[in-house]
């Protein structure tokens, strides 16, 4: 989120599409309703169902599954040729004004530069034009024919109301009358926030869905305001945190990534990720990545990070490609991988295609479960009638199940997906012989590093000198760990400007990231995360929920990242001079001297607005983009692709380039293209959610959850279900060219049919909570219907998107 | 008075041939005082917490048996919202309304558990023989197929055959600990949920 | 030990009167259930499970979201989904959230023919105590909700208490306590009349005309209140009745015929107390339990 729950309550105007709040996320939709009761706010929800969310909205509008970004793009074409601009906001802290090389092109769904043997782009041409004095070019009056923002109404011009009306099936009075509200908050007192989640992310082009919504919030002056911005729900009670410190194929802690092996220079690793201001006097934050970066390495392997060996950085594994999920289950189907070790994850379920995740499974030495509950992973090897049909005797993976304790029987910090760093306490003891995933991890660890100390072995350095200070090597403690995490000063440290002061004595926690330094005298393990622990003690424990000027920032509370700021780019809520365009929500102010206010500002604090630095200052642009560069896998302004399960065999927008039918740059492996079916044979669009009594595969162990909803079902609509014959209650089979499921039918007027391109399409409901283990009832794994292919950028599967057919069981 | 029909005076006069009015008899079972049910959490000791669930990351509070004394064994019976929460202001959603039912899940695991190859069932195994045997794997697995040096000479490092997944309702302290012991190991096949 | 705060108004077949001295601790409370706020997350239900400690059975899924399908005694509220197509063409998913309605003037309480099994407090829940109950079912028959549950293990009337154990103590009832979206809120009746107001203003500017508060006049208001869009067609919302009295039976028992009806009495009566003193008021037998499921039949006649 760059705004937060709270905040929520300041919307005038809020837009749910690709989540759906009231349902996945019930406690934090009551500042939806807050808004609504108390700020008069409209809401809009936009979604293939009528959902949870839906039935307390002012306006609801059907759409395809997967056509996103047609709705959004005519969204943005509607805006520019309405002029419901905040022309102030996005002349000033957008790039709207920059001008973009001649080379870029965009003909028929293709980007220039694009490889298809390698579904590629060469991004090269995906760039502003530079001026003799080395920055980019501008064109204030927004008259350059290749400036940004005549590209981007040039783009978007084929994205009509009619578009919409046949490609999403969503009524054109409708997306009209969604316009109109959405256009009324461009004006600087009116505010619109947009909650998204899964519903976005799980689509072959997900991140260009976003990045369309994120433009539109740009236009309109929505991000960094109170009640605006674009806010990810996220699903699960850490999955922020654990992003955020990196536990991601190619990331290293606060966002700081793996080298790749051509970087096999450590300076030039650490300039690459440290560029220079493209416009002058901007602030280009990450140039400071050398000193998060060495406060990592101290605090991972201390003294054996030196200055002679680059801190480590040959400790550091470096990658020829991305071994996302998808990818190593990929290696897994194909042999390639022999050891698996899963922490309160079940893929089993979480992945698509459940088929393949058992063949990969299969094909494992031995696989690890750490987990509370009994998952359907730790047991892929038993025979669950037709819910899961192997034979155990021809599976050779050995497996460890190891109990787990789980939230209330530990204490720690958890991150929300408002930032906050919340701490939590112990009130039992765990089960039986359960243990903390910290003791399992330090058992682990203490077991290989004596083995390497005793015996060698492969490159045994990053083992064995890896930093273990915890005064139990068995279990550290949580304190331990996060003071780690926050950081402290190695030596004593003194002003830069003024060398005879002392800020911080060696052995002290810093107080923020601010005072990390590139010389190995700071240790962070994560520098976003740097200020959590201070001298002043454990921030993530405030419990104080004042409110002073009621808009909702509770400053002492927990702590957020980055600086305890509650709402990002807030400098963006004032005007060029530093005057908050909204008064009666004002965030952050510059008094003549400072900026404050209600948030920490996301800003230089003394800079004077009159020198002119932007206020997104992690881009070197120190503006907002709207052209990606080479931000984006797929291309610099998002563009519609048909999901790869498409009903239509085509891509409306351009039915001539079979290349550009689905995202042209998403990797899709053989196997799983081989498994894909078609409209012919599989003629309906299928979507997998969550219900609202329901946490995606835990709560089936849960009784009152297996109470509220206790048995597998999947949602026709009524219109459907009279084609089939189906009644409510009926039990049904719904297939995809992967596999099966049975469940019991529920008939309903919330899908209706839609008529796309001429051509009827019904859409059918697939909710994902059942299994073969658990006290609900046995029903089949929803994965085993969804195919394997990623969007683009992040590899986050399709499973929003996809073609099965339905037939009485 | 209001009117009642000859049909409903029939149902009627059936229905009350089921009850039966003791008092009546002037005999009466207990006297005749009203009690609410006492309330279960007089004495109970607070524990603040974090619904693990989604993101919004409700403030709850537990409630377990004893004061903490050192005789009294912690159980816990009871969890509300956190009325102080900023965010969630006391409510829960019938997730976080259940937690009590996810605690003392049957589901949970109590033991650790072996299933060797081919095996149709789980087996008995301590704590010190499966991290004992896991570390082995590890090892052979990683001394076996570790990568230095790619063919053309570049140092990389790193260890693709075996691979994780970290928890995504796991406390920062164990992710930041899970990486860092990860990463020592060279591994590149790592993710956590937010992939999916 | 009658708690303080609690205190009482009425209790069922009991002619000696209530203590009415002194004024009441507490002032009138009620529970306003806004169905425009309510997005039938259930947590209601689960909550209430959870305070009162009941689990319902692991049922089936029939076809609906509604689950468990009906009250039960495990299940003292329920959800009730209605999808409705309005004159616009636009759907409408209306969730309503079952139980007792805790009647200014109780059906049950009046029908209840065991001295003290129901009662009425000062602040206006409407409570059964099972210790006194005979499983006889009028209760069930004197509700104009339908909303008692006679139970088959133990043979005894089960409803919402309105948490009557936390609002002693001076807390809110759980399902006030945990909805997500506060449609339901919990105060003094009056206060909660006035914030049905100010919804139904907010209502009727995103224009629904006909929105409006459901607190009905035929069982002398209730302590369970609705804001409701379409205030004039109840029957919308999974059949919530239209102008709910108290029922012909309490009527009947209240009036000209009770002669009559007592002379019956003291024959079942007689019957009734020798099975009391025979097997005693705990336990059960088939054949009580498949009387206990006929004259709920018989009552939802």
């Amino acid at each position: 989120m760059t705004n937060h729950w709270v905040d929520i309550k300041n919307a005038d105007v809020v837009l749910i599409m690709g989540g759906n709040a009231a349902e996945a996320h019930p406690c934090g939709f009551k500042w939806v309703i807050e808004a609504k009761a108390h700020n008069k706010a409209k809401l809009i929800v936009i979604d293939p169902r009528f959902t949870r969310s839906a039935s307390v909205a002012d306006l609801y509008l059907p759409i395809r599954a997967g056509t996103d970004i047609v709705l959004l793009g005519a969204l943005i074409n509607e805006l520019l040729s309405k002029d419901q601009v905040q022309r102030e906001y996005v002349t000033n802290y957008t790039d709207l004004t920059f001008i973009v090389r001649e080379d870029y092109g965009f003909v028929d769904g293709l980007y220039s530069g694009y490889d298809e043997s390698k579904r590629k782009y060469d991004r090269t041409s995906w760039d502003y034009e530079r001026g003799p004095d080395g920055f980019v070019k501008a064109d204030p009056t927004l008259a350059h024919p290749r400036c940004v923002y005549n590209l981007l109404k040039e783009h978007y011009a084929r994205y009509t109301p009619e578009l919409v009306e046949r490609v999403c099936g969503t009524p054109k009075a409708k997306f009209l009358e969604a316009a109109a509200l959405i256009g009324s908050t461009s004006t600087t007192t009116r505010a619109m926030t947009i909650m998204y989640a899964l519903g976005w992310t799980q689509h072959s082009t997900g991140s260009q869905i976003i990045r369309t919504a994120a433009m539109v919030q740009l236009l309109l002056g929505n991000i960094g305001v109170a009640g605006g911005g674009m806010n990810a729900l996220r699903g699960h009670s850490n999955i922020q945190g654990l992003t955020d410190l990196g536990l991601m194929s190619n990331l290293l802690p606060g966002y700081l990534t793996l080298p790749g092996q051509a970087e096999q220079d450590f300076d030039a690793y650490i300039t690459a990720r440290a560029p220079k201001a493209l416009r002058p006097n901007q602030m280009s934050y990450w140039q400071n990545y050398g000193k998060f970066h060495v406060s990592l390495m101290k605090a991972w392997w201390g003294d054996a990070a030196t200055e002679q060996n680059h801190w480590g950085f040959d400790y550091l594994p470096k990658l020829d490609k991305m071994y996302d999920m998808l990818q190593v289950y990929e290696l897994m189907a194909d042999g390639k991988m022999n050891g698996y070790i899963c922490q309160g994850f079940n893929p089993l379920a979480a992945a698509p295609n459940k088929a393949k995740m058992t063949e990969g499974f299969s094909k494992l030495k031995f696989l690890v479960v750490m987990d509370p509950l009994a998952t359907e992973t730790s047991e892929f090897w038993k025979n669950f009638g037709e819910h899961h049909d192997v034979d155990s005797s021809k599976i050779q993976t050995e497996v460890f199940r190891l109990p787990t304790s789980c939230f209330a029987e530990e204490d720690g910090a958890l991150t929300n997906s408002s930032r906050w760093l919340q701490w939590h306490w112990k009130g039992a003891d765990p089960p039986g012989e359960a243990r903390t995933d910290i003791a399992i991890m330090a058992g682990l660890y203490t077991r290989l590093r004596r083995l390497y100390e005793a015996d060698g072995g492969a490159f045994p350095d990053p083992i064995v000198k890896l930093s273990w200070p915890y005064a139990r090597r068995e279990e550290p403690s949580p304190e331990e760990l996060a003071r780690e995490y926050s950081g402290r000063a190695l030596a004593d440290l003194y002003d830069p400007k003024d060398k005879t002061k002392l800020i911080r004595k060696a052995g002290e926690q810093l107080s923020g990231f601010g005072e990390l330094r590139d010389d190995g005298t700071t240790s962070s393990g994560c520098w976003i995360f740097c200020g959590a622990w201070t001298e002043a003690g454990n921030l993530m424990a405030r419990r104080d929920n004042s409110d002073p000027t009621g808009i909702g920032q509770t400053r002492n509370w927990a702590w957020a990242w980055p600086a305890n700021r509650r709402v990002l780019y807030n400098r963006a809520s004032c005007d060029p001079a530093g005057k908050p365009y909204n008064r009666a929500r004002s965030l952050v102010a510059w008094n003549g001297k400072a900026w404050g206010g209600a948030d920490v500002p996301d800003f230089k604090a003394d800079e004077d607005p009159a020198q002119g630095m932007g206020p997104f200052i992690m881009n070197p642009e120190g503006v907002a983009r709207f052209f990606a560069r080479g931000g984006m896998a797929d291309g610099p302004f998002p563009e519609h692709y048909e999901p790869f399960e498409n009903p239509l065999g085509y891509n409306p927008l351009h039915p001539k380039e079979p290349r550009a039918t689905s995202n042209p740059a998403a990797r899709v492996f053989k196997r799983d293209r081989e498994a894909f079916g078609t409209a012919d044979a599989f003629p309906c669009v299928a979507t997998t959610y969550r219900l609202t009594e329901h946490f995606h595969y835990w709560t089936k162990h849960v009784r009152l959850n297996a109470i509220m909803q206790p048995e597998q079902l999947v949602e026709i609509g009524e219109v459907h279900a009279k084609e089939l014959g189906i009644r409510a209650g009926d039990r049904v089979k719904v297939s995809s060219n992967r596999g099966f499921i049975r469940a019991v039918a529920v008939v309903t007027k919330r899908i209706r049919p839609m008529t796309i391109e001429g051509k009827p399409v019904h859409t059918v409901g697939v909710p994902i909570h059942w299994g073969f283990k658990g006290l609900a009832k046995p029903g089949f794994l929803a994965n085993t219907l969804t195919p394997v292919v990623g969007d683009a950028n992040t590899q986050t599967p399709e499973f929003k998107a996809f073609l099965v057919k339905v037939e009485k069981a | 008075m209001a009117q009642v029909t000859r049909r409903e005076f029939l149902k009627v006069t059936g229905a009350t041939l089921a009850g039966s009015s003791i008092a009546l008899l002037g005999f009466t079972p207990e006297p005749a005082i009203a009690e609410v049910r006492e309330f279960k959490l007089a004495r109970a000791t607070e524990t603040r917490n974090t619904c693990p669930y989604c993101a919004v990351a409700c403030g709850i509070v537990m409630y377990s048996l004893g004061d903490k004394a050192k005789n009294a064994k912690a159980s816990i019976f009871h969890i509300e919202g956190d009325a102080d929460h900023p965010v969630n202001r006391g409510t829960l959603c019938p997730k976080g309304a259940s937690l009590i039912d996810f605690i003392h899940s049957p589901s949970r695991l109590q033991h650790p558990e072996y299933r060797p190859p081919g095996s149709s069932e789980w087996q008995a195994i301590s704590w010190d023989d499966a991290l004992d045997r896991i570390a082995r794997l590890m090892k052979a697995d990683r001394d076996a197929n570790f990568v230095a040096k790619t063919a053309d000479g570049l140092t990389v490092n790193r260890w693709l055959t075996t691979g994780m997944l970290a928890a995504s309702a796991s406390s920062n302290e164990v992710g930041y600990l899970t990486h860092k012991v990860m990463r020592s190991l060279g591994v590149l096949a790592f993710d956590n949920q937010a992939r999916v | 030990m009658p708690l303080q705060s609690l205190d009482i108004r009425r209790r069922s077949a009991t002619t000696t009167p209530s203590p009415a001295a002194r004024a009441a601790a507490t002032p009138e409370v009620a529970k306003l259930i806004d169905t425009s706020k309510c997005i039938g997350c259930k947590a209601c239900q689960t909550a209430c499970m959870e305070w009162n400690d009941l689990r319902d059975e692991i049922g089936t899924t029939t076809g609906v979201y509604d689950n468990p399908r009906d009250l039960t005694p495990q299940s003292w509220t329920v959800m009730r989904f209605s999808e409705y197509e309005n004159p616009k063409g636009d759907l409408e998913w209306l969730i309503r959230k079952d139980g007792c309605m805790h009647c200014e003037d109780p059906g049950c309480l009046k029908a209840c023919p065991a001295p003290g099994a129901i009662v009425q407090y000062a602040n206006g829940i409407v409570d059964f105590h099972e210790e006194n109950c005979i499983g006889c079912g009028y209760c069930v028959t004197g509700c104009p909700f339908d909303v008692p549950r006679i139970s088959k293990r133990d043979h005894k009337a089960y409803k919402c208490t309105l948490c009557s154990d936390r609002v002693a103590v001076g807390l809110e009832p759980a399902c006030v306590k945990a909805c997500p979206t506060g449609a339901i809120s919990y105060g003094t009746k009056e206060q909660m009349t006035h914030d049905a107001a100010e919804r139904v203003v907010d209502l009727k500017s995103r224009g629904f005309e006909q929105a409006g508060l459901y607190d009905p006049a035929g069982v002398g208001g209730t302590h369970v209140m609705y804001v409701l869009h379409h205030a004039d067609q109840p029957g919308l919302y999974s059949g919530l009745a239209a102008k709910p009295t108290v029922s012909p039976m309490v009527r009947l028992w209240k009036g000209a015929t009770k002669p009559l009806a007592l002379g019956t009495m003291v024959l079942v009566a007689l019957a009734g107390f020798l099975n009391y003193v025979r097997v005693g008021p705990n336990e059960t037998r088939d054949e009580d339990e498949d009387q206990a499921e006929r004259e709920k039949e018989q009552t939802h006649v």
